[in-house]
């Protein structure tokens, strides 16, 4: 029980919050209504794409307008195989692998540029698949000379319907508690590889990349291939949450794939702070529920969010967790007197 | 081949849209080296204010036209002096960020504003009608606008080479420090560069109002071709912007006539045969 007493004695506050957290999350389905827990399964599948556009922002420095061509590929992969068979999970590492190749094959045109170009291109290549998922079955009709039914493949302009929810070990998905378990230990299994990563040596490299990139060539390390190893890591949960949304709402769109899907986690990120480990989570939380509301009274959300956003990079640039980090709590700690007076560590 | 022509010379008059929105872009860049989100969005403005002054308001196209510019303008001051000017210090990522909250205030801006009733307005008098090119009707008005956007070309060119404002653009673009060192005023540039940008894009959406629908969504629809063009003419290159929206515009209307299916996505296609062939552009330096 060493390593318990260790970890009461330096984190108390952290580990009591964690352990609360963790409580609520597992007992959740058993006090709140199902629309709350869908709720729920929403802010976790876009807390992973928040995750996903953090990776490449926060941590390397490029800013991507088209993780949702990964979102969407994702969804549309674990899609095809659940039209197919029944196995979840299986849905879900096959959204997540093709996810992984379309980000390989995009990261090795991508990664050559930096800043704006690589926010430009990512861009294009998202409205890319946008207009090609569309239009894929008229394409491969021009291709191969035949006529290919939209349901065979994308689904067209609708996308594909009535996608069985599928089993995961026996479990029926269609019970939303069920889905809720499984999203929350896959979400959990993903953040905690998150967690790992970031403070890994790749990790490091990663953030080295944001900061010097010519300090990291200089130590052997080739900066391009950090880019992509991230590119391609972050397309891997950007379809992960692609595959997770399917499993939860039974359909899939081409829309998906437009640059607005990509949008959404680039501010859930900012709202949350993209200098910090629980930026994403804590912001897709927060910017899924001022969603949610501003839509009952207006339909000028995009009018609200503009105003967010604004008001964040103006005044609270670290985010709401780099807030919290860098303000609230050294005042605490400078009014209670109590723990280290180390910098709050980030990362 | 009389075909081919005739949908060279439309391809031509789509990539004059295109360049008219690249233009301000570049500038934009060139200058500030911010890469304006917003930009469509002032297209947007440019383009609902000439319809409102022109086809509400009864105006002379060219004072509508004037009129936009102008009121953009202004909208292109206010978002230098209380967006642009506190973040000039911070990352690009930031700057893109506020830039693209911005484009979603103009978008439900204009929701709220002009609503989503789409209003054809008639082509001005001048140049309404079409000319026979070879033995193929041809609007009046594509002529004129591919006449603008040649004619805006040579104006930003003879401004920046001719001008003092000019030169003392392309001084700060070239090394911003530097300029700051000898006597100029970087602040008042920036703002009358990004006033300078924001007008051009105004102009383009004012001239293109009478032919296409003018939409709240517009200004999020035409920033993507404009980021491809001036990704495949090298960004703030204003000669590469001004050729790769040529060579976009022709080849998606030779693709598409030959080739149905390639409409929507011939532009991302030659973008990324340029890219992957030439990472830095048609026109930039190798790097």
């Amino acid at each position: 029980m060493n390593w318990f007493r260790e970890l009461w004695q330096t984190r108390r506050i952290p580990f009591i919050l964690l352990t609360a957290l963790a409580v609520v999350i597992f007992t959740l389905p058993t006090f709140v209504s199902s629309y709350v827990l869908y709720m729920a399964v929403s802010i976790l599948i876009y807390s992973l794409f928040a995750y996903s556009v953090n990776l490449l922002l926060g941590y390397t420095g490029l800013l991507s307008f088209g993780q949702a061509a990964f979102f969407g590929v994702g969804a549309f992969g674990a899609a095809r195989i659940l039209l197919a068979s029944s196995n979840v999970p299986l849905a879900i590492i096959g959204g997540m692998g093709v996810a992984a190749l379309t980000a390989l094959i995009l990261g090795l045109i991508v990664v050559r540029h930096t800043a704006i170009y690589f926010t430009m291109l990512t861009l294009a290549f998202g409205m890319l698949f946008y207009a090609g998922v569309q239009k894929a079955e008229l394409i491969l009709s021009y291709i191969t000379g035949t006529e290919i039914v939209p349901a065979t493949v994308f689904g067209g302009a609708w996308g594909l319907l009535d996608i069985p929810r599928g089993t995961v070990f026996n479990l029926p998905m269609d019970l939303l508690v069920n889905y809720y378990y499984f999203t929350v230990i896959v979400a959990g299994i993903a953040i905690f590889l998150f967690y790992r990563l970031v403070h890994s040596p790749l990790g490091l490299s990663f953030q080295a990349v944001r900061d010097s990139e010519r300090r990291l060539a200089f130590t052997g390390i080739s900066v391009r291939n950090t880019r992509l190893i991230c590119f391609v890591i972050a397309g891997v949960y950007a379809g992960l949450a692609g595959a997770l949304r399917t499993g939860l709402l039974g359909n899939v769109d081409p829309l998906v794939f437009h640059w607005s899907t990509s949008a959404s986690p680039v501010v859930a990120t900012l709202l949350g702070g993209m200098y910090t480990f629980a930026g994403p989570i804590v912001g897709a939380t927060i910017y899924y529920i001022i969603r949610d509301v501003v839509f009952r009274y207006t339909f000028v959300w995009q009018l609200a969010v503009g105003l967010v956003i604004v008001a964040l990079v103006l005044g609270l640039s670290g985010g709401i967790v780099g807030t919290i980090e860098q303000r609230t709590l050294p005042w605490l700690r400078g009014r209670f007197a109590q723990g280290s007076s180390n910098k709050p560590s980030q990362y | 081949m009389a075909d081919l022509v005739y949908q060279a010379l439309i391809g031509f008059n789509q990539g004059m849209i295109y360049w008219l929105i690249a233009a301000g872009l570049t500038v934009a860049f060139g200058v500030l080296g911010i890469l304006n989100f917003a930009h469509g969005s002032l297209y947007m403005l440019g383009a609902y204010l000439a319809l409102t002054f022109y086809h509400s308001l009864g105006m002379n196209f060219g004072l509508a036209v004037f009129l936009a510019v102008a009121s953009v303008g202004g909208i292109g001051f206010l978002i230098e002096r209380f967006a642009l000017r506190p973040i000039y210090a911070r990352n690009l990522e930031i700057q893109i960020i506020l830039l693209f909250g911005v484009m979603l205030i103009f978008a439900d801006v204009a929701l709220l504003g002009w609503g989503t009733h789409l209003s054809f307005p008639p082509v001005p008098t001048l140049f309404a009608g079409t000319v026979d090119i070879l033995s193929r009707k041809f609007p009046v008005y594509y002529l004129f606008l591919s006449g603008a956007g040649i004619a805006v070309f040579f104006i930003i060119r003879g401004i920046l080479d001719k001008t003092w404002w000019g030169r003392t653009m392309r001084a700060a673009a070239s090394d911003r420090e530097m300029a700051s060192a000898v006597g100029i005023n970087i602040r008042t540039l920036f703002a009358t560069s990004f006033i300078f940008a924001s007008a051009i894009a105004a102009f383009g959406g004012a001239l293109s109002m009478p032919m296409s629908m003018c939409q709240p969504s517009m200004g999020a629809e035409v920033i993507i071709p404009a980021f491809v063009v001036v990704a495949v003419g090298s960004l703030g290159s204003l000669v590469g912007a001004l050729v790769a929206a040529i060579i976009i515009g022709v080849v998606t209307a030779l693709g598409t006539f030959y080739i149905p299916v390639m409409e929507v996505i011939a532009i991302y296609l030659i973008m990324t045969i340029v890219l992957v062939i030439r990472p830095q552009g048609l026109f930039g330096r190798a790097r």
